[in-house]
C-alpha cells in the first residue's frame, strides 16, 4: 500500500524518520528552527548530497542527528573547526553548522571568531535560547543581565554578548537575526545564507520554556508574544545597536551581506595561481 | 611544483622527514598550530601540500587543529596534525572523538619535557602514558616511536597505512631530539612505497550500516557526498551509527573498538631485536633512547655481560606477549626512556621479574653509562 501523499510531511525526505520522536521538549523552539533550516535547503534546489551538517553539543546540537544527509554530531564547541576541515578538503560542499549559543559562543567562541575572520564559506545557524538547556538551565554567555538560572539563582551579574555584533566585528560576511516565530523570514534568510559565498551567521531567538522560561516567570506563549510584539524588522541596522532588549524592541533582519573573497577562493588563487 | 615523492638522498631533520613521509603516504590535509619542537612539521608541510593538490590551515589552537583533521578525513582524504606536550594535552578531547567515530588520522607528538610548559626546546619521552590513556573512557590506539629522521619518513607512511586499515588515530611519538636531528634520509622510488587506503563500502546504500564490521573487525568508511547519508556521533551508537543510550550498546561498541586492535596485534606490533638470542638481561627501549640502548648493549657485551635489546617500534598496543615470553628465560629487564618510568611500569606489569629504569626527568638523552651502571649494580 502506498502512502497517501497528503499524509507525508513535505520535509520528510530530509528527516531520519527512524529517529523520530525527537528529544526536544514540548514548547521548545528548536524544532521550528530546524524545520526552517530544512525548508531553506529545499528552496536552494541544491542536491542533498552536496550538503553536510555539523553540530556541537546541546539541545540544538541534536539537529545533526535528525537530518537525513551526511551529518556530524561532534564534541562540545567544536562544530566549527570540524566544518572547517570539511570545507578545506572539499570546498564544493555546502557545510551547515547547526548548534546552540552555549556551544558556539562560550566553549566554542574562539572557533567562531576565527572562522568568521577567515571568511570560511560555511553557514552557522545559532539557536539562541539564552541558556544551557540540556544541562538544566545554567547561565550562558547570552543570558540577559539579572535573568535567573540554576547557577545564578539571584540573577545574572554578567552582561551577555550581542551575537550579530560579535559576528560583524569578527568579519562575517552575511549576518541576520530572526526568531523561530518568523519561520518564513527565517527560512528565506537561511536560503540566502546557504547560497552566500563566505561566512554566514544567523542568530535565531528560540524559547526554552523548561529551563529558562520557568525560572524567569515567562510562559511559553509570553515568549512568543514578545517575539511577535516587541521585535522590529530593520534590515541594514547598525550592528552596534542589536542588544536584546524587549523594552526597546529587539531588532531583527539582515545586517550584513558583503561580497568578499572566501578563504578557499583566496587559498586557490594564491597557492594554485595557474588553475582557473 | 614538486612531485609527492622526492626520491633520492636528503640531509634533513626528523620533523621535515615526517612531513615528507606524510605527503608520500598520501596525506592531503594538515591542520596545525605552532609549537616547539614540532613547528617544522607544519612549516614544511604547509609549503609542500599545495604541490600535490592538498591544503594546509593553521588553526586557532590545537583543539581546532585536531578537530579540523577529523572533518577533512570524512571527505575521504588522509589527514594529519603535529604538536608537542601542551598542544597534545589540548588534543585529548578530540582523540576520543576520533576513536569513537573511527576516523583515520595521524597525530605527531614531538615530545618535550613537561609537565606544563616544561622544557620547550629539550626532548623527553614522557607522554607515553598520556597517548595511551589521555582521553577519557576505555579505548585502544596505535603509537609508533621513530628513532631517526629516516624512520620519521618510513614510519609516518606506516602510521598512515595502519590508521586507514584500522580506522583509528595513529600517533607518531617522536621527541625533540629525533625531530631536530639532521641525518641522511633516503626516499625510495614512488612505486616502492606501499600505501593503504581505508576500506570503502559496496552494496546497496539504503541497506548500509555505518559501523557494520568486515571480517577484520573494521567497518568500511564512506565519504561525505557519496550518498550514504551517514550520521556520525560521539555519543554511544549502534551499528547504524545512531545514538543509543544503553548498557548493551555501550558494551558492544567498546568491545568492537578494543577488539579491532587487540585481535590484530600480530599485524600491528613491530619490534626489533639485537643480540637477544642468548641474552640474559633484556634492555627495552624505543625512539631516540633505543640508540642509547644499542650502544649500551655493545659495551655490555664487551664487558662480558649478556645483554640484548628489544626495541619497541610500536609502543601501543604494547607487545605484552613478547615480554612475557622473554621473562621466562632471562634474569631481568632494563628500560631506557626519557621519563621517570612509564614503559618501565608496563614491562614490570607483564614481566613479573626484576625490571629497572635507566631514565631521567627529561631534557637530554640517556647516556649509555646510566644503563651500564644498572647492569653492573643490579645483576
Ligand atoms: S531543555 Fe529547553 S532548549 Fe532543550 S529541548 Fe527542552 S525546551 Fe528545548
Amino acid at each position: 500500500m502506498t502512502e497517501n501523499p497528503q499524509n507525508v510531511h513535505p520535509l520528510e525526505d530530509l528527516v531520519r524518520m527512524d529517529r523520530i520522536p525527537h528529544i526536544w521538549c514540548p514548547g521548545c523552539g528548536t524544532g521550528s528552527v530546524f524545520a526552517s533550516c530544512l525548508t531553506a535547503m529545499k528552496q536552494t534546489g541544491i542536491p542533498y548530497n552536496q550538503f553536510a551538517m555539523v553540530s556541537g553539543i546541546g539541545c540544538s546540537g541534536r539537529g545533526a542527528g535528525y537530518i537525513n544527509i551526511d551529518s556530524f554530531h561532534t564534541t562540545h564547541g567544536r562544530a566549527i573547526p570540524f566544518a572547517t576541515g570539511i570545507k578545506m578538503a572539499s570546498p564544493d560542499l555546502n557545510v551547515i553548522v547547526f548548534s546552540g549559543d552555549g556551544d558556539l559562543f562560550a566553549i566554542g567562541g574562539n572557533h567562531f571568531i576565527h572562522a568568521a575572520r577567515r571568511n570560511m564559506d560555511i553557514t552557522v545557524i545559532c539557536v539562541n535560547n539564552l541558556t544551557y538547556g540540556m544541562t538544566g538551565g545554567q547561565v550562558a554567555a547570552t543570558t540577559p543581565h539579572l535573568a535567573k538560572s540554576s547557577t545564578t539563582t539571584v540573577g545574572n551579574p554578567e552582561t551577555p554578548f550581542s551575537l550579530p555584533f560579535l559576528a560583524y566585528a569578527s568579519g562575517a560576511t552575511y549576518i541576520a537575526r530572526w526568531t523561530m516565530l518568523h519561520a518564513r523570514d527565517l527560512a528565506d534568510s537561511i536560503e540566502e545564507a546557504l547560497v552566500h559565498k563566505g561566512f554566514s551567521f544567523i542568530e535565531v531567538l528560540s524559547p526554552c520554556p523548561v529551563n529558562f522560561g520557568r525560572r524567569n516567570k515567562e510562559k511559553p506563549l509570553d515568549t512568543l508574544k514578545k517575539y511577535y510584539e516587541n521585535t522590529i524588522v530593520r534590515n541594514g541596522a547598525n550592528p552596534a545597536e542589536l542588544d536584546i532588549d524587549y523594552k526597546k524592541g529587539v531588532i531583527l533582519g539582515k545586517f550584513a551581506d558583503i561580497d568578499k573573497p572566501t578563504h578557499d577562493e583566496k587559498y586557490k588563487k594564491m597557492y594554485w595561481p595557474d588553475e582557473k | 611544483m614538486k612531485p609527492a615523492v622526492l626520491t633520492g638522498e636528503h640531509f634533513i631533520n626528523g620533523d621535515v622527514a615526517c612531513a615528507e613521509g606524510a605527503i608520500a603516504a598520501g596525506c592531503r590535509f594538515f591542520g596545525g598550530y605552532p609549537i616547539t619542537p614540532a613547528t617544522e612539521v607544519a612549516e614544511h608541510i604547509s609549503e609542500r601540500l599545495p604541490d600535490v593538490g592538498g591544503t594546509f590551515i593553521q588553526m586557532e589552537d590545537e583543539i581546532a587543529a585536531m578537530t579540523s583533521i577529523l572533518g577533512a578525513a570524512w571527505t575521504g582524504i588522509k589527514t594529519m596534525t603535529a604538536t608537542s606536550g601542551p598542544g597534545f594535552s589540548l588534543m585529548m578531547e578530540t582523540v576520543g572523538l576520533a576513536v569513537v567515530t573511527e576516523t583515520p588520522c595521524v597525530v605527531v607528538n614531538v615530545q618535550r619535557a613537561g609537565p606544563s610548559t616544561g622544557l620547550p626546546t629539550q626532548g623527553a619521552q614522557a607522554d607515553m602514558m598520556q597517548v595511551r590513556w589521555g582521553s577519557h573512557g576505555d579505548y585502544e590506539i596505535i603509537a609508533i616511536a621513530p628513532s631517526s629522521p629516516q624512520e620519521m619518513f618510513d614510519l609516518t607512511i606506516i602510521a598512515f597505512n595502519l590508521s586507514e586499515k584500522y580506522r583509528t588515530p595513529v600517533f607518531i611519538m617522536s621527541d625533540e631530539i629525533v625531530g631536530h636531528m639532521s641525518e641522511k634520509v633516503v626516499i625510495p622510488d614512488a612505486r616502492k612505497i606501499k600505501t593503504v587506503s581505508r576500506p570503502k563500502p559496496t552494496g546497496r546504500k539504503d541497506k548500509f550500516r555505518l559501523y557494520k564490521p568486515g571480517p577484520d573487525g573494521v567497518a568500511p568508511m564512506p565519504s561525505i557526498g557519496e550518498g550514504y547519508n551517514v550520521h556520525v556521533t560521539g555519543l554511544t551508537h549502534d551499528e547504524k551509527g545512531y545514538p543509543v543510550m544503553s548498557v548493551d550498546t555501550q558494551k558492544e561498541m567498546i568491545a568492537r573498538l578494543l577488539g579491532k586492535i587487540r585481535n590484530n596485534l600480530d599485524d600491528i606490533i613491530m619490534t626489533q631485536e639485537y643480540m637477544l638470542e642468548d641474552a640474559d638481561i633484556v634492555i627495552v627501549s624505543y625512539g631516540v633512547s633505543a640508540r642509547t640502548a644499542y650502544t649500551a648493549v655493545e659495551e655490555a657485551r664487551n664487558m662480558g655481560i649478556k645483554a640484548g635489546l628489544l626495541r619497541l617500534i610500536t609502543v601501543w598496543p604494547f607487545p605484552e606477549q613478547k615480554i612475557r615470553e622473554l621473562a621466562k628465560r632471562v634474569k631481568g629487564f632494563v628500560t631506557v626512556e626519557i621519563n621517570m618510568g612509564q614503559i618501565c611500569r608496563e614491562v614490570q606489569r607483564c614481566a613479573g621479574i626484576p625490571t629497572y629504569l635507566a631514565g631521567h626527568a627529561g631534557g637530554a638523552i640517556i647516556p649509555p653509562d646510566d644503563v651500564l651502571n644498572i647492569l653492573k649494580e643490579r645483576f
